[in-house]
């Protein structure tokens, strides 16, 4: 009688493993194998850290200081910051008169995007002084830094009004780094942080402080 | 030697067989993957293409070796160590030369290979993994092209890593946290070169290898398509249970590879010695100036292969302020190919059997491939402006939309203009 049945269990078994599951074992096999992938990602952390900015990439970001004497009306010059270019730009009363005239053609003409930039800049030039916008030279679509076609016309065709061109992907911005409507470059060019030490002393990366 | 000495040798060899293969499967595997592989017997030139991947991929890994010996992954040493391969090392310029033209022709090939895979329905069940698996093969070359491309510290390598790591950046929400993790830093820089060099030489050619075995085991699991796109295996020799139109892949297709690999070379060692640079499109113009963070070239376009894509990517406006939608157009564009198994509803699987319909379709597809790709590699202005009626857009900006439009239909419409086409019947056997 007893070893029929041993038969019949061996037989079951052998048949089909599923019909007698141990659920302790089963249960113990989960809870090893979720603790082992925990393991895993816990010791993923640290290798996909390790790719983040090093401390020493973080250090690099200290503010400069630019002679802007130098700059004659109608021209720019390219500072490094945060190893990106800064354009400063001097515009002729010709050049700012134009900022005005063109709202129509601009994606965002009032600079409503506010992170693109400081407070203090959020006015018809973009700038702090009428005539001297201080932008980052980096376009916002995929980073290329733009060419200065600061004066009109010229190879860019009759309805130039003067600003930059990305060579990369064709956005075409104002000499107040706004956008042009129909370019891939979704907003305005960025205007970094910066104050002005003394007439001809320009700070970038430290904000002016408003006025109370 | 006499017939003694002769019979005793190979007995020896024999013997040394036999104790290989108690302990490893190597005449199995010899036979099953090249003696006893039996491959349809209408194979064509188009079917040159595969080995001839497997050729480059071999050439570019054997190449890379040598330059890694004298190359620096250093932001202040790779420029000028790229330079001083081609100056001061001896035949460093070859090496150089060989791995910079490898890159391009691995495209070639590889295009050519996905092409034939096209036109013959290669794709089709029950060969979707084999297919999937050269997909992603196809994507990891790309990336390892893009990794290496960054490697010279040339001006086009350092702008074009700018611009393809900002592609992140345009993911909703996680996206500028990604790309800053992926370069490393604020910009593309030093700590970027490095990885990328680890990437480029370590990382991706091993998954690289490890998918080109996966896409062989399932190949020869099934067995290879043909250009009438009948399945070989439904007919066998009553005796031997081999396909009545299979033939060995060893001697016969061996053999006529070599006639592939032949006449591979010329052309290879051709652009080579003559132009290595080819115009501009294998070795840009721009990649002869050291990267300058502060100044990017007049003109950039990426290197020839990725110009179809690059198109897609410019083509497409930002919508309610984002970049994203031409970053996803342009991912969709290249994953696109991996739906193919599924979106073809064809009762048949060459072009030979297929109608008008199909055809046209697949000839609009390779003019918006080609057209793309040409417009990939010039300024957006080439052509000029429309005038005011047009509100004065860019003439190619237009042409790229529309074939970005072709281009996404050909794979959108594919279930439905497969299954209206008016088919042949499909014989039995091939047909030579």
């Amino acid at each position: 009688m007893s070893d029929n049945q041993n038969d019949n269990q061996q037989a079951d078994s052998q048949s089909c493993g599923c019909s007698q599951v141990d659920q302790e074992k089963r249960n113990f096999l989960i809870a090893t194998s979720a603790v082992g992938a925990l393991g895993c990602a816990a010791v993923a952390v640290p290798f996909v850290k390790s790719m983040t900015p090093s401390e020493r990439a973080k250090a690099a970001g200290a503010p400069v200081e630019v002679d802007i004497s130098k700059i004659e009306p109608g021209t720019m010059m390219t500072a490094e910051w945060r190893g990106k270019p800064v354009w400063i730009i001097n515009r002729t009363e010709e050049m700012t008169a134009e900022l005005a005239q063109h709202d129509g053609q601009l994606s965002d003409p009032a600079s409503e995007v506010t992170s693109q930039q400081p407070a203090y800049c959020k006015n018809e030039g973009r700038s702090i002084k009428p005539n001297l916008a201080v932008i980052v030279g980096i376009c916002t679509h995929l980073g290329c830094s733009p060419s200065g076609k600061l004066q009109k016309g010229g190879d860019m065709g009759d309805g130039w009004t003067g600003g930059f061109f990305c060579p990369c992907h064709g956005s075409k911005f104002d000499l107040a780094g706004r956008v042009f409507k129909g370019s891939p470059a979704p907003i305005n060019l960025v205007v970094p942080p910066h104050k002005y030490l003394s007439e001809n002393l320009l700070l970038i990366g430290v904000d002016t402080e408003e006025k109370a | 030697m006499t017939d003694k000495n002769k019979s005793a040798l190979s007995s020896a060899l024999n013997d040394g067989l036999n104790w290989v293969d108690a302990r490893f499967p190597l005449t199995s595997n010899v036979k099953a993957h090249l003696t006893e592989y039996y491959a349809p017997k209408n194979f064509n030139f188009w079917y040159f293409f595969g080995s001839l991947a497997l050729l480059v991929l071999v050439l570019q890994i054997l190449t890379g070796i040598f330059l890694t010996m004298h190359y620096k992954p250093d932001a202040d040493l790779a420029f000028g160590s790229v330079e001083y391969i081609m100056r001061d090392v001896p035949w460093g310029w070859l090496i150089r030369y060989m791995h910079s033209t490898g890159a391009s022709m691995f495209f070639v090939v590889v295009y050519l290979h996905m092409f034939r895979g096209i036109i013959y329905g290669s794709y089709r069940n029950p060969r979707e993994l084999i297919w999937l698996f050269g997909v992603a093969i196809f994507l990891v070359l790309m990336g390892e092209a893009f990794f290496g491309y960054l490697l010279p510290w040339g001006q086009m390598s350092y702008w074009g890593a700018q611009v393809i790591v900002n592609l992140f950046s345009a993911i909703p929400f996680i996206g500028p946290d990604v790309s800053e993790w992926l370069r490393g830093d604020y910009l593309v820089s030093d700590a970027t070169l490095n990885r990328f060099f680890a990437f480029h030489v370590i990382a991706l050619p091993f998954v690289l290898v490890g998918l080109v075995v996966a896409h062989l085991i399932a190949l020869h699991e099934v067995g290879s398509n043909n250009p009438d796109g009948v399945e070989i295996k439904k007919l066998r020799d009553k005796k031997t249970g081999f396909p009545l139109d299979g033939i060995p892949f060893h001697p016969y297709y061996t053999v006529k590879d070599l006639v592939g690999v032949s006449m591979f070379l010329i052309v290879f060692s051709a652009i080579i010695f003559f132009a290595p640079e080819m115009g501009g499109y294998f070795l840009e113009a721009n990649n002869f100036v050291p990267a300058d963070p502060l100044k990017t070239p007049a003109h950039i376009a990426p290197v020839w292969y990725f110009t179809p894509y690059y198109s897609i990517l410019r083509a497409v406006p930002p919508i309610l302020n984002s970049q994203f939608p031409g970053v996803a157009a342009m991912g969709l564009s290249v994953v696109a190919f991996a739906l193919l198994p599924w979106l073809d509803k064809s009762p048949v699987k060459s072009i030979r059997y297929r109608g008008t319909l199909y055809k046209q379709w697949l000839v609009a597809f390779v003019i918006s491939f080609l057209v793309l790709g040409y417009l990939g590699t010039v300024p957006s202005n080439v052509w000029g402006q429309f005038g005011a009626w047009m509100g004065g857009a860019d003439r190619a900006t237009v042409v790229a939309r529309i074939f970005t439009v072709v281009y996404f239909l050909f794979f959108a419409l594919m279930p439905w203009y497969t299954k209206k086409d008016k088919t042949k019947p499909v014989p039995e056997r091939v047909t030579g």
